[in-house]
């Protein structure tokens, strides 16, 4: 009985293929967006792990020597005898014939496993590493570089940072001229608790807590969510597409299920039969979406890795490694996916009474009540999104105010269309129009998940569009504000920068020294720069708000100006009160500070000085911007300065946009590739109700019309749908950039931008979505003005 | 007023081409009424259909008063059905996206004859004075078919085509209705074509013609 109930309810794809690879291609898109992001979610994070773990990042806490010099070799001794667990680091310069590297010497024997980068990790550093002359590890790119130098042998390993170069630690001594000291110790995880206080043993030492990595992952979070939540929202637009293959195939087999009912098949075991056949497809659809998912992230991943090294300095590899979990959480959320499409036609089957109807009826013929029940489901998610937005705070917050919104604008779709379209029968003369404005709101339910896909995919459109484009003006126009400079040099040390600082002043307008130290802002690090009281700044520096004088008074030590995000964060204004690192002082202004994740505070020269560890090596320098290529070339005559030491300010730009641009070259691709999704959902959706369409079609036919014109007017249908959606996309999406940039941005990165309109990009954008929906709309049209009239006629045949 | 001259239609099917119509020849005059009878399957559907400009027949010969429908493109049929023939179907084939008074008017308008004084005694005559608002689906079977009867009637076209109009309703109701449809074919004057099996309904009708197997016999 099973097996015949079976054949009878899968004979239903034999005859329906089409629907049957709808059902599919829309379970598999799904998956292999949603997976797709989760697979680069998970490998950033990985890498991020090993980020965290590798030497060389200040992700451990160090101990150094409280002035700031280096530290001698038998406080490292003492410490472990008293049972600190440190491993020593030395860390310099070494200066060849072909430039110099950052040299760090390790101790192989404290180093805990997975310390060292890349495939140095995984090298065994023998002997050779540890007796003299030694060998010094680099990158096969730097090594061809040092080859000729005096440097003891090169080995050659992938996975180590460009210009740098790991040693033993006793070999870095010598060639860094350090014998006998230390530059700092590494704190290693799980220290005993008995161990003495660092006071007792070294009080000429301090720990200085680990930063940057750790804090990487909060960091980057907001990023991830972004990425999550394009990814759940292309999974959502997807599931649209399944929720219609399934409607119209459990519609369309309502006279079987009544059937097989009759002929003694339980409720129970149908229900089971119809779930073994959905997860059957669940799994191969799940299948075929990870292998796309897994495409789609290879493609994806060498942007969103740059994207997170030059946004946020962390280090992702470029390449995908796959794990089974990854394969099973895919299979997961499409079995998950199909039981949501499914859950409601599953409910009515259930339900079924034996002596239903056997026509199929409702699926293109939802009533007015269930849209009543959607605009009330609509209007409680709206109030929801402006109590979340009110009332809530936090990123997921601000996430699920979003959620509420798009959900809540879907919902309102169709009901809103139903208006617009019994407005424009009213207003419509002659009888064909008058049918026509009738006929398309008959077909509205039909049609109504694949235009709530397209309005979800609009509406993402729009409101990431202008979020990107307001941050793109705001961007240009803060970088033509905030470099100023011509040109940035960086010294090698604090000797270097004296000799330089009197080079630059002879061949220059003016030298601005942007001396830095790090600080704490209510226990939280924080950047704090020096800055020298010049025209420069007070013409240039984007100030959002401030007291008057501001200027004055930073250079006079009376206050400080503070970044927008620690503005946010801590809650601040001009005049506020506020602590840098144990000094009290006031905020005098504000300013913007686009693409830096930390707090930041500028204080006068002379208050510098009261912050420890000052670094006294970088200078903005002012000259006529034709001298720039003169003077990088005399500096590096002169001191022998690297490339790197140098940036002039159109290379800084470009390279500020550039790291713009790849940030958002993902949420591009996916923007359009959630496009792309809702083309086809509308394509399915036409191409089902087309197969319908006959019975609606046939007797206006019959009256009168040919079928070129009825192929015609179901073009026009489509554009007419595809136009009314993007024009309540168009405020939808508006409302999704101002919670993008006023709610999401405060909330993830600290910064507000202006939100500026682009008209041009919605004119586009109604042009795209008005092509996909007469491309949609291509075939089905031709199929009805190519129906035989012997089809049509079988509409009135009494034997039909 | 209708001249059909060795009409004949076949139709392909898997165990090859199926004749349907075998050189079938007959008249009407005009305010004429025929009833066309036969078995299943022996081609009356077919034949109206035809007549209709629904179809194509492959050989033979259609006039309506001037119109030669057998010579007509497919813009000329559908121009034919919209302005010289009214039909009516047994399935009653309504739209169901416009009200019963919208469904009424539908053809009148497409053919530019809308005469509201008539579609008003139409609508009056067939009962449906209450039901102008309603929908389709909103009405009972009658109901309906009385619309598709007032929709084939409204442009007071020259030939009337019906295709079972009582074969959906009981007894009552469908001798009701072609009482209805007889007074008003009447009244406009137009020549009916009805296909029925029953033979009490065909009685009614001035003429009668008997199809079996595709060709006329009686």
């Amino acid at each position: 009985m099973m097996q015949a109930g079976l054949h009878a309810l899968l004979s239903h794809w034999w005859r329906r293929p089409f629907q049957l690879v709808t059902l599919l291609l829309g379970l598999a898109t799904a998956t292999a967006l949603w997976s797709g992001v989760q697979a680069i979610n998970t490998e950033a994070r990985a890498s991020y792990d090993r980020a965290a773990q590798a030497l060389g990042a200040e992700s451990r806490d160090r101990i150094v020597a409280r002035d700031g010099a280096a530290i001698n070799q038998d406080d490292f001794v003492a410490l472990r005898r008293a049972g600190w667990l440190v491993t020593p680091v030395v860390d310099g310069r070494v200066q060849t014939e072909n430039g110099s590297i950052r040299l760090l010497g390790v101790d192989p024997f404290t180093l805990p496993g997975g310390s060292l980068p890349g495939d140095l990790a995984d090298t065994a550093l023998d002997l050779s590493f540890l007796t003299p002359p030694g060998q010094v590890v680099v990158s096969p790119a730097t090594a061809d570089r040092l080859a000729g130098t005096d440097l003891p042998p090169i080995v050659r390993v992938e996975g180590v940072a460009p210009a740098m170069g790991y040693a033993d630690i006793g070999i870095a001594q010598d060639l860094l001229g350090l014998r006998g000291q230390l530059s700092y110790l590494l704190v290693l995880d799980d220290q005993p608790l008995t161990r003495p206080s660092l006071d007792t043993i070294a009080p000429d030492l301090r720990v200085r807590e680990g930063q940057g990595q750790a804090d990487l992952a909060r960091l980057t979070d907001s990023f991830h969510l972004n990425l999550t939540a394009f990814g759940l929202l292309s999974f959502a637009v997807g599931l649209f597409i399944v929720r219609g293959a399934v409607g119209l195939a459990f519609e369309q087999r309502r006279p079987v299920f009544r059937t097989l009912r009759a002929l003694g098949l339980s409720t129970r075991a149908l229900l089971g039969l119809l779930m073994a056949e959905l997860l059957v497809f669940a799994v191969v659809a799940g299948a075929l979406g990870i292998a796309l998912g897994y495409l789609i992230a290879t493609l994806l991943l060498p942007d969103v890795a740059a994207t997170l090294r030059g946004l946020y300095g962390a280090s992702v590899e470029g390449e995908l490694s796959i794990a089974p979990v990854w394969w099973l959480t895919g299979l997961g959320i499409s079995v998950l996916g199909t039981a949501i499409a499914a859950g409601s036609s599953l409910w009515q089957v259930a339900r079924l009474p034996l002596l239903a109807p056997a026509q199929p009826r409702a699926w293109a013929m939802a009533r007015e009540r269930s849209m009543r029940w959607q605009a009330v489901a609509a209007l409680a998610l709206a109030v929801l999104a402006a109590l979340t937005g009110w009332l809530g705070s936090g990123l997921v917050a601000g996430f699920a105010m979003l959620g509420a919104l798009l959900i809540a604008a879907a919902l309102a779709l169709p009901l809103i269309l139903h208006g617009a379209l019994r407005l424009g029968g009213r207003m419509a003369r002659g009888p064909v129009r008058e049918w026509f404005w009738a006929d398309t709101r008959q077909q509205l339910p039909g049609l109504s998940l694949a235009l709530m896909a397209l309005l979800l995919a609009l509406a993402t459109n729009i409101g990431v569009g202008t979020m990107v484009s307001s941050f793109r003006l705001t961007f240009t126009g803060w970088l033509d504000q905030r470099l100023a400079s011509e040109l940035y040099v960086t010294a090698e040390d604090e000797a270097q920068a004296g000799d330089l600082r009197a080079f630059l002043e002879e061949r220059s307008r003016a030298v601005l020294p942007i001396f830095s130290a790090e600080g704490e802002i209510g226990g939280l690090p924080t950047e704090i720069y020096g800055v020298a009281d010049h025209p420069t700044y007070r013409d240039n520096w984007p100030i959002l708000s401030a007291q008057p004088d501001v200027w004055d008074r930073v250079a006079e030590g009376d206050g400080v100006l503070i970044n927008e995000q620690l503005s946010y964060r801590d809650d601040l204004s001009p005049g506020d009160a506020i602590i840098v690192s144990g000094w009290q002082t006031e905020v005098a202004g504000i300013y913007s500070d686009y693409g830096n994740p930390l707090a930041q505070v500028l204080v006068g020269m002379d208050a510098l000085d009261r912050f420890e560890d000052v670094r006294r090596t970088e200078f903005g320098v002012r000259i006529d911007p034709s001298e720039t290529g003169a003077l990088t070339d005399a500096l590096i005559d002169t001191f022998g300065l690297s490339p790197d030491a140098i940036v002039d300010q159109a290379r800084l730009k470009q390279m500020s946009l550039s790291v713009f641009e790849r940030t958002f070259a993902v949420t591009g691709a996916l923007n359009v590739l959630t496009l792309a999704v809702a083309g086809f959902a509308i394509l399915t959706s036409l191409m089902t109700l087309a197969t319908m369409r006959l019975p609606q079609l046939a007797p206006v036919w019959a009256l009168g019309l040919t079928r070129g014109r009825l192929a015609r007017l179901e073009m026009w249908r489509a554009l007419l749908l595809a136009g009314l959606t993007m024009l309540l996309a168009l405020p939808v999406g508006l409302l999704l950039a101002w919670v993008l940039l006023a709610v999401i941005n405060v909330e993830a990165f600290g910064w507000r931008l202006p939100m500026h309109l682009f008209p041009g990009q919605w004119v586009l954008l109604m042009g795209l979505s008005l092509l996909a929906a007469l491309l949609a709309s291509l075939w089905p049209a031709r199929r009805i003005a190519r129906t035989p009239p012997a089809d049509m006629l079988k509409v009135f045949a009494n034997e039909r | 007023m209708l001249s059909v001259d060795t009409l004949s239609k076949t139709y392909p099917g898997e165990a090859g081409p199926t004749a349907v119509l075998k050189g079938v020849s007959f008249g009407l005059d005009d305010g004429d009424t025929m009833a066309l009878q036969g078995e299943s399957g022996s081609g009356k559907s077919t034949l109206l259909h035809l007549i209709g400009g629904l179809d194509r027949a492959d050989s033979g010969r259609i006039v309506i008063g001037e119109d030669e429908v057998t010579a007509l493109d497919d813009r000329g049929r559908a121009r034919l059905r919209r302005d010289s023939v009214g039909i009516v179907f047994q399935q009653f084939n309504l739209i169901p996206s416009l009200t019963v008074a919208d469904n009424l008017a539908f053809q009148a308008r497409l053919a530019g004859r809308r005469d509201t004084d008539w579609d008003a005694r139409l609508t009056e005559r067939l009962g449906l004075a209450d039901h102008g608002k309603k929908y389709p689906e909103q009405l009972s079977g009658g109901q309906q078919q009385r619309v598709a009867i007032g929709r084939a009637l409204a442009a007071k076209p020259r030939l009337v085509l019906a295709d079972e109009p009582t074969g959906n309703l009981d007894e009552d109701t469908g001798e009701r209705v072609l009482d209805l449809m007889l007074d008003l074919v009447r009244e406009t004057g137009a020549t009916l074509l009805m296909v029925t099996h029953s033979a009490q309904l065909a009685a009614r009708m001035n003429r009668r013609l008997y199809l079996e197997r595709g060709a006329l016999s009686g």
